[in-house]
């Protein structure tokens, strides 16, 4: 039926700071919160039964059940410890300056989980999905790689000029995927995953070769190393490895706030994401939305590949992706592809993967990292699931908005 | 069966749909549920059928009280109902619609052949002619129809709702299912028969209740005079036609020639096209919904691509232009379905009001938004046209039908316009808005732009026209003065001279 | 009184619908690729197709050809056929799926021809090859018809491959029961699907979102435990070996089709029996009648008692069960260890064979055959000596995909309410 009493609820004067109020009130910070201890919960039987001191007590558990626990506590306590480590503050340096590397580890890792969040969001809120993070993100590395060893030019212009190319062939290979969906309606998250496998066929092969290799240093695929005048200054001197390229990851948050929520064009990419029948009859060319939103995801995922070649004074192999065009999904998701979102979202994840060494010390897979986010972008994404489990929680006024920052397409219901 | 609803209440939010409704209708008696677009019909059925759980008040049949969490419990209780849209699957057979839920089966593998049986048998009784292998989507509306009754009645209904069943039909598919509803009501079927047109109501119905608001208003008889049951259904006298003036011509500044469109497959969704509207006049397209009144409009504004023909504007051709073009050389365009082609619910009132300018001037300066001049522009939008909101930042998805229209009218209007091109711009919209609408149309026809106006509504486009246009099949069947009377329209619109 | 749209539509019959060209003249350029490359210019180096290997029972000899004329008379073949198709096109005709397969097939033998020449094709190999590296895509397939056709779209697909094959390497090991190792990797998939469903019907997360994030779940867990258990006792939990050959009496002897369809592991059949049986059950039984109104028209069928998101869940979680067969189909029906990450895209591949084939599980199947054809061929390509390094040739089945559903995707209809939660009020 259709409403004819006109909604009388007050709304919020402006949106921004005090919507944002409005959420945390409404449980979606606590909630957040929450799902990130529930996640290290479930990680922690992980770590628990895989634990070879634990798995001895097993054996008598039922002799002698306080072992166990004994056992469990050890290997949560060194797991978690190993995380604060290096994730945070190494309570084992002898000295400040090394103590608090890890926190900036924390950052260098953040740095190109942001830039290529950012630009994963930038789909998500164009109505797209792009699960091609890896392979645009490999291509912005090699493409900058091969400018930052093949041309040899003065100071800062090498760098801009590397840059430059790194954006060209991220874009570009964004593009390939927009282009095909505003042609031909292939479906975008095909096409992006596929494209992921060769670009790694591809760069490989490109590094197998002189493009790419330096043919004196054996067979394995990896790159030249940069000329010093293409790589990126460090930031905080010798010490530490974090580098200039963080302070472009930050100011690429403020660029994709503003072309998202200032910007014209965002406004349009906005309505092509939230309805694009409207955005249509509005003379939007949506096929055009399309590829531009995919290659300006594109960029932003581009200045993480960037980050990846230049951010580094060596060579690099195919496996510089890391993970990071992935995460960068998960990124997105959980900071509600928003630009502050993603900001601290990119930093708790950034902060995870640094630990990772730490953890494989203390004789914890890594790998259980990924378990931690792929459950706390699992349980951001269902509210009402983390509420039943946390009854304490308010109920909020909407129905979910998934990380997407778009409303679920509701089959249409009948009868008006 | 006799069927009794007593205290019907259902709320959504704050909004109160059905209000304490009572409604008893005796076997075999073919009972009207009259009332305007939005008076809560729709829901009250959806009560019935089980689809919603009333928050109050109890169903009995035959005198029993019965309890309904879905419909497949509500129809083995021999409630059967044929939707406003169609619940037919388009992609699959007839037979296999009407079996769908209750299929003739062995060990789960389907028995076709009973299917087919069933179908012919019951569609013989009423003299239906269905072709149990045909592709529903292949069927014409009217037909389509029939299969939906056939599927209530092989499921042995014995109380079937029709909820505005004639919205889709021509004047004589609407004669023809006027007596199958006799037909299945002397056969000892209860019928409630849910419409807002009058003159059904008084051709069909044994009695009538009258719901407004979400309540009963009063009950009548199909004695009662048309302007009785009219006021009774909008609360006070109405007034079906526009005070405006004769129109003051100008010249011909919108022509459409042989304007054709084919749908996949090869389907004529227009054909040949042709009219034009001077300055100052409002040309009204009449004709039943599904004959190429949407394409008519999308093909204009350059939704549709492909289109042949001709589309000019002051001697500009638009026919292969792009949307943007057509809006930049200032065609105001109110889409048919607002929800879908008119608005982004998720974007605020003020954010909707400029959805076709967001990068020109004066919204966008220097490649930024202006917020100062959206709000602005926003306010005065609001003022000028009474749009109820709390604010402008409210979302539009949050607005009630005739305030959603306000602001895709305000928007449209909100800029200078050599053509106005309006498709059904009073659905779904409460009465006040409406006059409020019409009046704003009539006011940009009387400032000397063209409008083309579409609408299902026979009254509105009466009420609205200097001349009219009735559509077939994609054709122009014919153009006729205002003043031509309804006999004659329905028959055009039947597709007969 | 006259009806008057007749005499309207006749009298200006001169505009025309549009004529669709795109089908047609893809198939033409394949088949001019066909004429003119293999045939015209092909090589006269003779190729020989051997159709029996050693150990056959029934041994065929050889045929010497050469690829130069195979090239012209499968290229004439597809020509005439493209022909017909552009003929079609013309006069407004739907272009027939046999008309396709024809164009494709003459490529096809063609393109073995030349690479082949100078040498032997070993037709055997590259039969069975294909249809080994199709088996996990075409349950992968099946799950993502049975799942879209009820209205939900199952990206998890890869996940629930990369689990099944997970638990049924561990589960073989540890028990030694390859039945209880299918069991497992059935219940993985299911499991999967499960957690997709109830997060995509009950907390309506977007659909694709949830496949993706299980994705990297599934993936993540795996790589733990691979990690932290199998990697260190790969003797112990990794070690499951493969199912058996099983020969089956008398056909298992018929030259070329009995060592391809009839000696194979019981993975393999399950795939035989079940791309039937799907089809059956979708399109001959009640079950499958409702399953497929959930993905044309929830609420149609919610009218007529069917419960749309029990309903809904039930579809996935079978649907499920394929999916984790697939997934043992890597481990104990191939390769008889788990490797990390070794789905390797086939669960999107999938998805595409879902697309080509028109959510029609034989055609699903058939798209899915092509696509193990494709990486089959790019082994063989490989140790025939190609010129193509081997990095590049790595990308064909990528490439054939996206190939594939960019020239085919914009043109098919899928069921209309996939992707889309169903909610009542």
């Amino acid at each position: 039926m259709t409403t004819t009493v006109p909604e009388t609820s007050p709304a919020p004067d402006r949106p921004g700071w005090r919507e944002v109020l409005h959420d945390i009130a409404a449980g979606s910070a606590i909630r957040t919160v929450l799902a990130v201890v529930l996640s290290l919960a479930i990680a922690s039987v992980f770590i628990v039964f895989t634990n070879e001191g634990v798995q001895s007590t097993l054996g008598y558990f039922f002799s002698r059940p306080g072992d166990f626990f004994q056992a469990a506590g050890s290997a949560l306590g060194d797991a978690y410890a190993a995380l604060f480590r290096g994730a945070i503050y190494n309570t084992r340096a002898d000295s400040f300056a090394s103590g608090i590397k890890p926190l900036t580890e924390s950052l260098r890792f953040a740095g190109p989980l942001i830039a290529a969040g950012l630009g994963i969001a930038l789909t998500f809120r164009s109505g797209l999905f792009n699960i091609g993070g890896q392979g645009q993100l490999l291509m912005g590395a090699i493409w900058s790689a091969w400018a930052a060893f093949q041309l040899h030019l003065p100071y800062g212009i090498h760098l801009i000029v590397a840059m430059i190319f790194g954006f060209v062939g991220a874009g570009l290979w964004a593009g390939i995927a927009g282009f095909l969906k505003a042609k031909t309606g292939a479906h975008e998250v095909i096409v992006t995953i596929m494209l992921n496998y060769i670009a790694v066929s591809l760069a490989t092969y490109l590094m197998r070769t002189p493009v790419l290799h330096d043919m004196d240093s054996g067979s394995n695929p990896t790159t030249r190393p940069p000329d010093p005048t293409a790589v990126f200054p460090r930031l905080l001197g010798d010490g530490y490895e974090l580098r200039w390229s963080f302070v472009l990851c930050v100011i690429a948050v403020g660029v994709f706030w503003w072309l998202m929520e200032r910007s014209p064009l965002g406004f349009r990419l906005r309505m092509v994401g939230l309805n694009p029948d409207a955005a249509r009859a509005a003379g939007v060319n949506v096929s055009r939305m399309t590829i531009v939103a995919m290659v300006l995801s594109g960029l932003f995922v581009g200045l993480a590949g960037i980050n990846q070649s230049l951010g580094r004074d060596g060579n690099f192999a195919p496996q510089i992706d890391a993970g990071i065009g992935f995460d960068a999904i998960t990124v997105a998701l959980l900071g509600g592809s928003r630009a502050l979102g993603v900001l601290f979202a990119g930093l708790l994840f950034g902060a995870l993967k640094a630990a990772g060494p730490t953890m494989q010390l203390a004789d914890v897979p890594p790998e259980i990292l990924g378990v931690i986010q792929g459950l706390i972008v699992l349980f951001i994404a269902a509210p009402p699931l983390v509420r039943a489990i946390f009854r304490f929680l308010p109920t909020p006024r909407e129905v979910t908005v998934v990380g997407t920052g778009r409303k679920p397409a509701l089959e249409q219901k009948g009868g008006e | 069966m006799k069927l009794e609803l007593r205290g019907i209440t259902k709320r959504f939010g704050s909004l109160v749909a059905n209000d304490g409704i009572d409604l008893v209708v005796e076997p075999g008696q073919i009972h009207a549920l009259l009332g305007e677009n939005g008076a809560g019909k729709s829901t009250l059925m959806n009560v019935l059928f089980g689809l919603y759980q009333p928050d109050a008040g109890e169903i009995l049949l035959d005198d029993a009280p019965r309890h309904f969490t879905g419909p497949g419990q509500a129809m083995s209780a021999g409630i059967g109902m044929v939707h406003q849209h169609f619940m037919l699957i388009p992609v699959f057979t007839v037979a296999e619609n009407v079996m769908l839920g209750h299929e003739p089966s062995k060990a789960g593998v389907i028995d076709l052949g009973e299917a087919r049986r069933r179908v012919r048998e019951i569609s013989d009784r009423f003299g239906f002619d269905l072709d149990p292998d045909a592709l529903v989507e292949d069927l014409p509306v009217g037909v389509q129809q029939r299969v939906e009754i056939v599927k209530a009645l092989s499921r042995e209904a014995q109380v079937l709702v029709l909820d505005e069943p004639t919205a889709v039909l021509t004047p004589q598919e609407t004669d023809e299912l006027m007596s199958t509803m006799r037909a299945l009501a002397d056969a000892g079927t209860s019928i409630v028969f849910i419409t807002h047109k009058l003159r059904e109501v008084k051709a069909v119905a044994d009695t009538i209740t009258v719901i407004r608001l979400g309540k009963v208003v009063g009950q009548a008889l199909p004695t009662a005079s048309t302007d009785e049951l009219a006021s009774l259904m909008v609360g006070r006298d109405v007034e079906l036609t526009v005070a405006k003036n004769p129109p003051k011509l100008g010249e011909e500044a919108f022509v459409v020639e042989g304007l054709t469109l084919f749908g996949p497959g090869g389907t004529r969704l227009l054909d040949d096209v042709s009219f034009s509207i001077r300055e100052g006049e409002v040309l009204a397209i009449a004709g039943v919904q599904g004959n190429g009144q949407t394409e008519l409009t999308e093909a204009i504004v350059g939704l549709r691509e492909h289109a042949l023909g001709s589309v000019r504007l002051y001697g500009r051709e638009l026919i292969d232009a792009s949307v943007r073009d057509v809006l930049g050389s200032g065609v105001g365009f109110v889409p048919e379905d607002r929800k879908v082609d008119g608005l982004v619910a998720e974007f605020s009132v003020a954010e909707n009001l400029m959805l076709d300018r967001s990068d020109t001037r004066p919204f966008a300066k220097g490649g930024v938004i202006d917020l100062a001049h959206r709000d602005r522009f926003a306010d005065d939008a609001i003022a000028e046209f009474d749009i109820r909101t709390p604010g402008r930042t409210t979302l539009v998805g949050r607005l009630s039908g005739g305030n959603q229209q306000k602001v895709v009218l305000a928007r449209e209007l909100g800029r200078e316009l050599k053509l106005l091109v309006a498709s059904q711009p009073t659905r779904g919209v409460d009465v006040g808005s409406i006059e409020f609408i019409h009046e704003r149309i009539v006011e940009v026809r009387d400032s000397g732009v063209p409008v083309l106006v579409v609408s299902t509504e026979l009254d509105e486009v009466i009420a609205l026209a200097d001349r009219i246009a009735v559509m077939y099949r994609g054709a122009i069947i014919d153009i006729v003065p205002a003043d031509t009377p309804r006999e004659q329209l329905g028959r055009l619109m039947a597709g007969v001279h | 009184m006259s009806v008057a749209a007749e005499p309207v539509a006749v009298a200006h019959a001169s505009a025309l619908p549009p004529r669709s060209w795109r089908l047609p003249i893809i198939l033409a350029v394949l088949a001019v690729v066909t004429f003119v490359v293999f045939g015209l210019f092909g090589t006269d180096e003779e190729v020989r197709f051997a159709w029996s290997r050693a150990a056959d029972a029934v041994s065929l000899d050889p045929s010497p050809a050469s690829p130069r004329v195979i090239g012209l008379i499968f290229g004439a073949l597809a020509l005439l056929a493209s022909g017909f198709a552009l003929w079609s096109a013309w006069n407004r005709r739907k272009v027939g799926v046999w008309v396709m397969l024809i164009v494709g097939i003459a490529f096809l033998v063609s393109l073995v021809a030349w690479v082949g020449a100078g040498g032997s094709v070993p037709v055997v190999f590259l039969l069975t090859g294909a249809i080994g590296l199709s088996t996990a895509i075409v349950f992968g397939a099946l799950a993502g018809v049975i799942g879209e056709r009820a209205g939900i779209v199952n990206i998890a697909i890869e996940g629930q491959l990369l689990g099944g094959a997970f638990t049924s390497a561990i589960v073989a090991s540890t028990t030694g029961s390859y039945i209880l190792a299918l069991l497992a990797a059935m219940v993985t998939g299911a499991l999967i699907s499960m957690v997709l469903a109830v997060f995509s019907i009950r907390y309506l997360v977007d659909q694709v979102i949830v496949g993706v994030v299980l994705i990297g779940l599934v993936t993540a867990i795996t790589n733990f435990f691979y990690s932290a258990a199998l990697a260190p006792n790969s003797g112990a939990l990794n070690n499951p070996g493969t199912l058996d050959r099983i020969r089956i009496p008398l056909l298992a002897d018929i030259p070329v089709l009995g060592p391809v369809l009839f000696d194979q592991r019981l993975t393999t059949y399950l795939m035989f029996v079940l791309v039937p049986l799907t089809w059956f059950v979708l399109f001959k039984t009640k079950w499958g009648l409702r399953v497929r109104a959930l993905g044309e028209h929830p609420l149609a069928a919610d009218t007529v008692g069917i419960k749309v998101n029990r309903w809904r869940f039930w579809a996935v979680t079978i649907a499920g069960l394929v999916a984790g067969l697939g997934g043992a189909s890597l481990t104990i029906g191939s390769v008889g260890a788990f490797v990390r990450e070794m789905s390797a895209g086939q669960g999107f591949i999938a998805l595409a064979a879902v697309i080509l084939g028109r959510w029609n599980p034989f055609y699903a199947a058939l798209a899915a055959l092509l696509f193990g054809f494709a990486s089959n061929f790019r082994i063989w390509a490989g140790q025939a000596g190609s010129a193509l390094p081997p990095d590049l040739i790595a990308m064909t089945p990528y490439v054939v995909t996206i190939l594939a559903v960019a020239l085919v995707a914009g043109r098919v209809v899928g069921p209309k309410a996939a992707g889309k939660p169903y909610l009542k009020e």
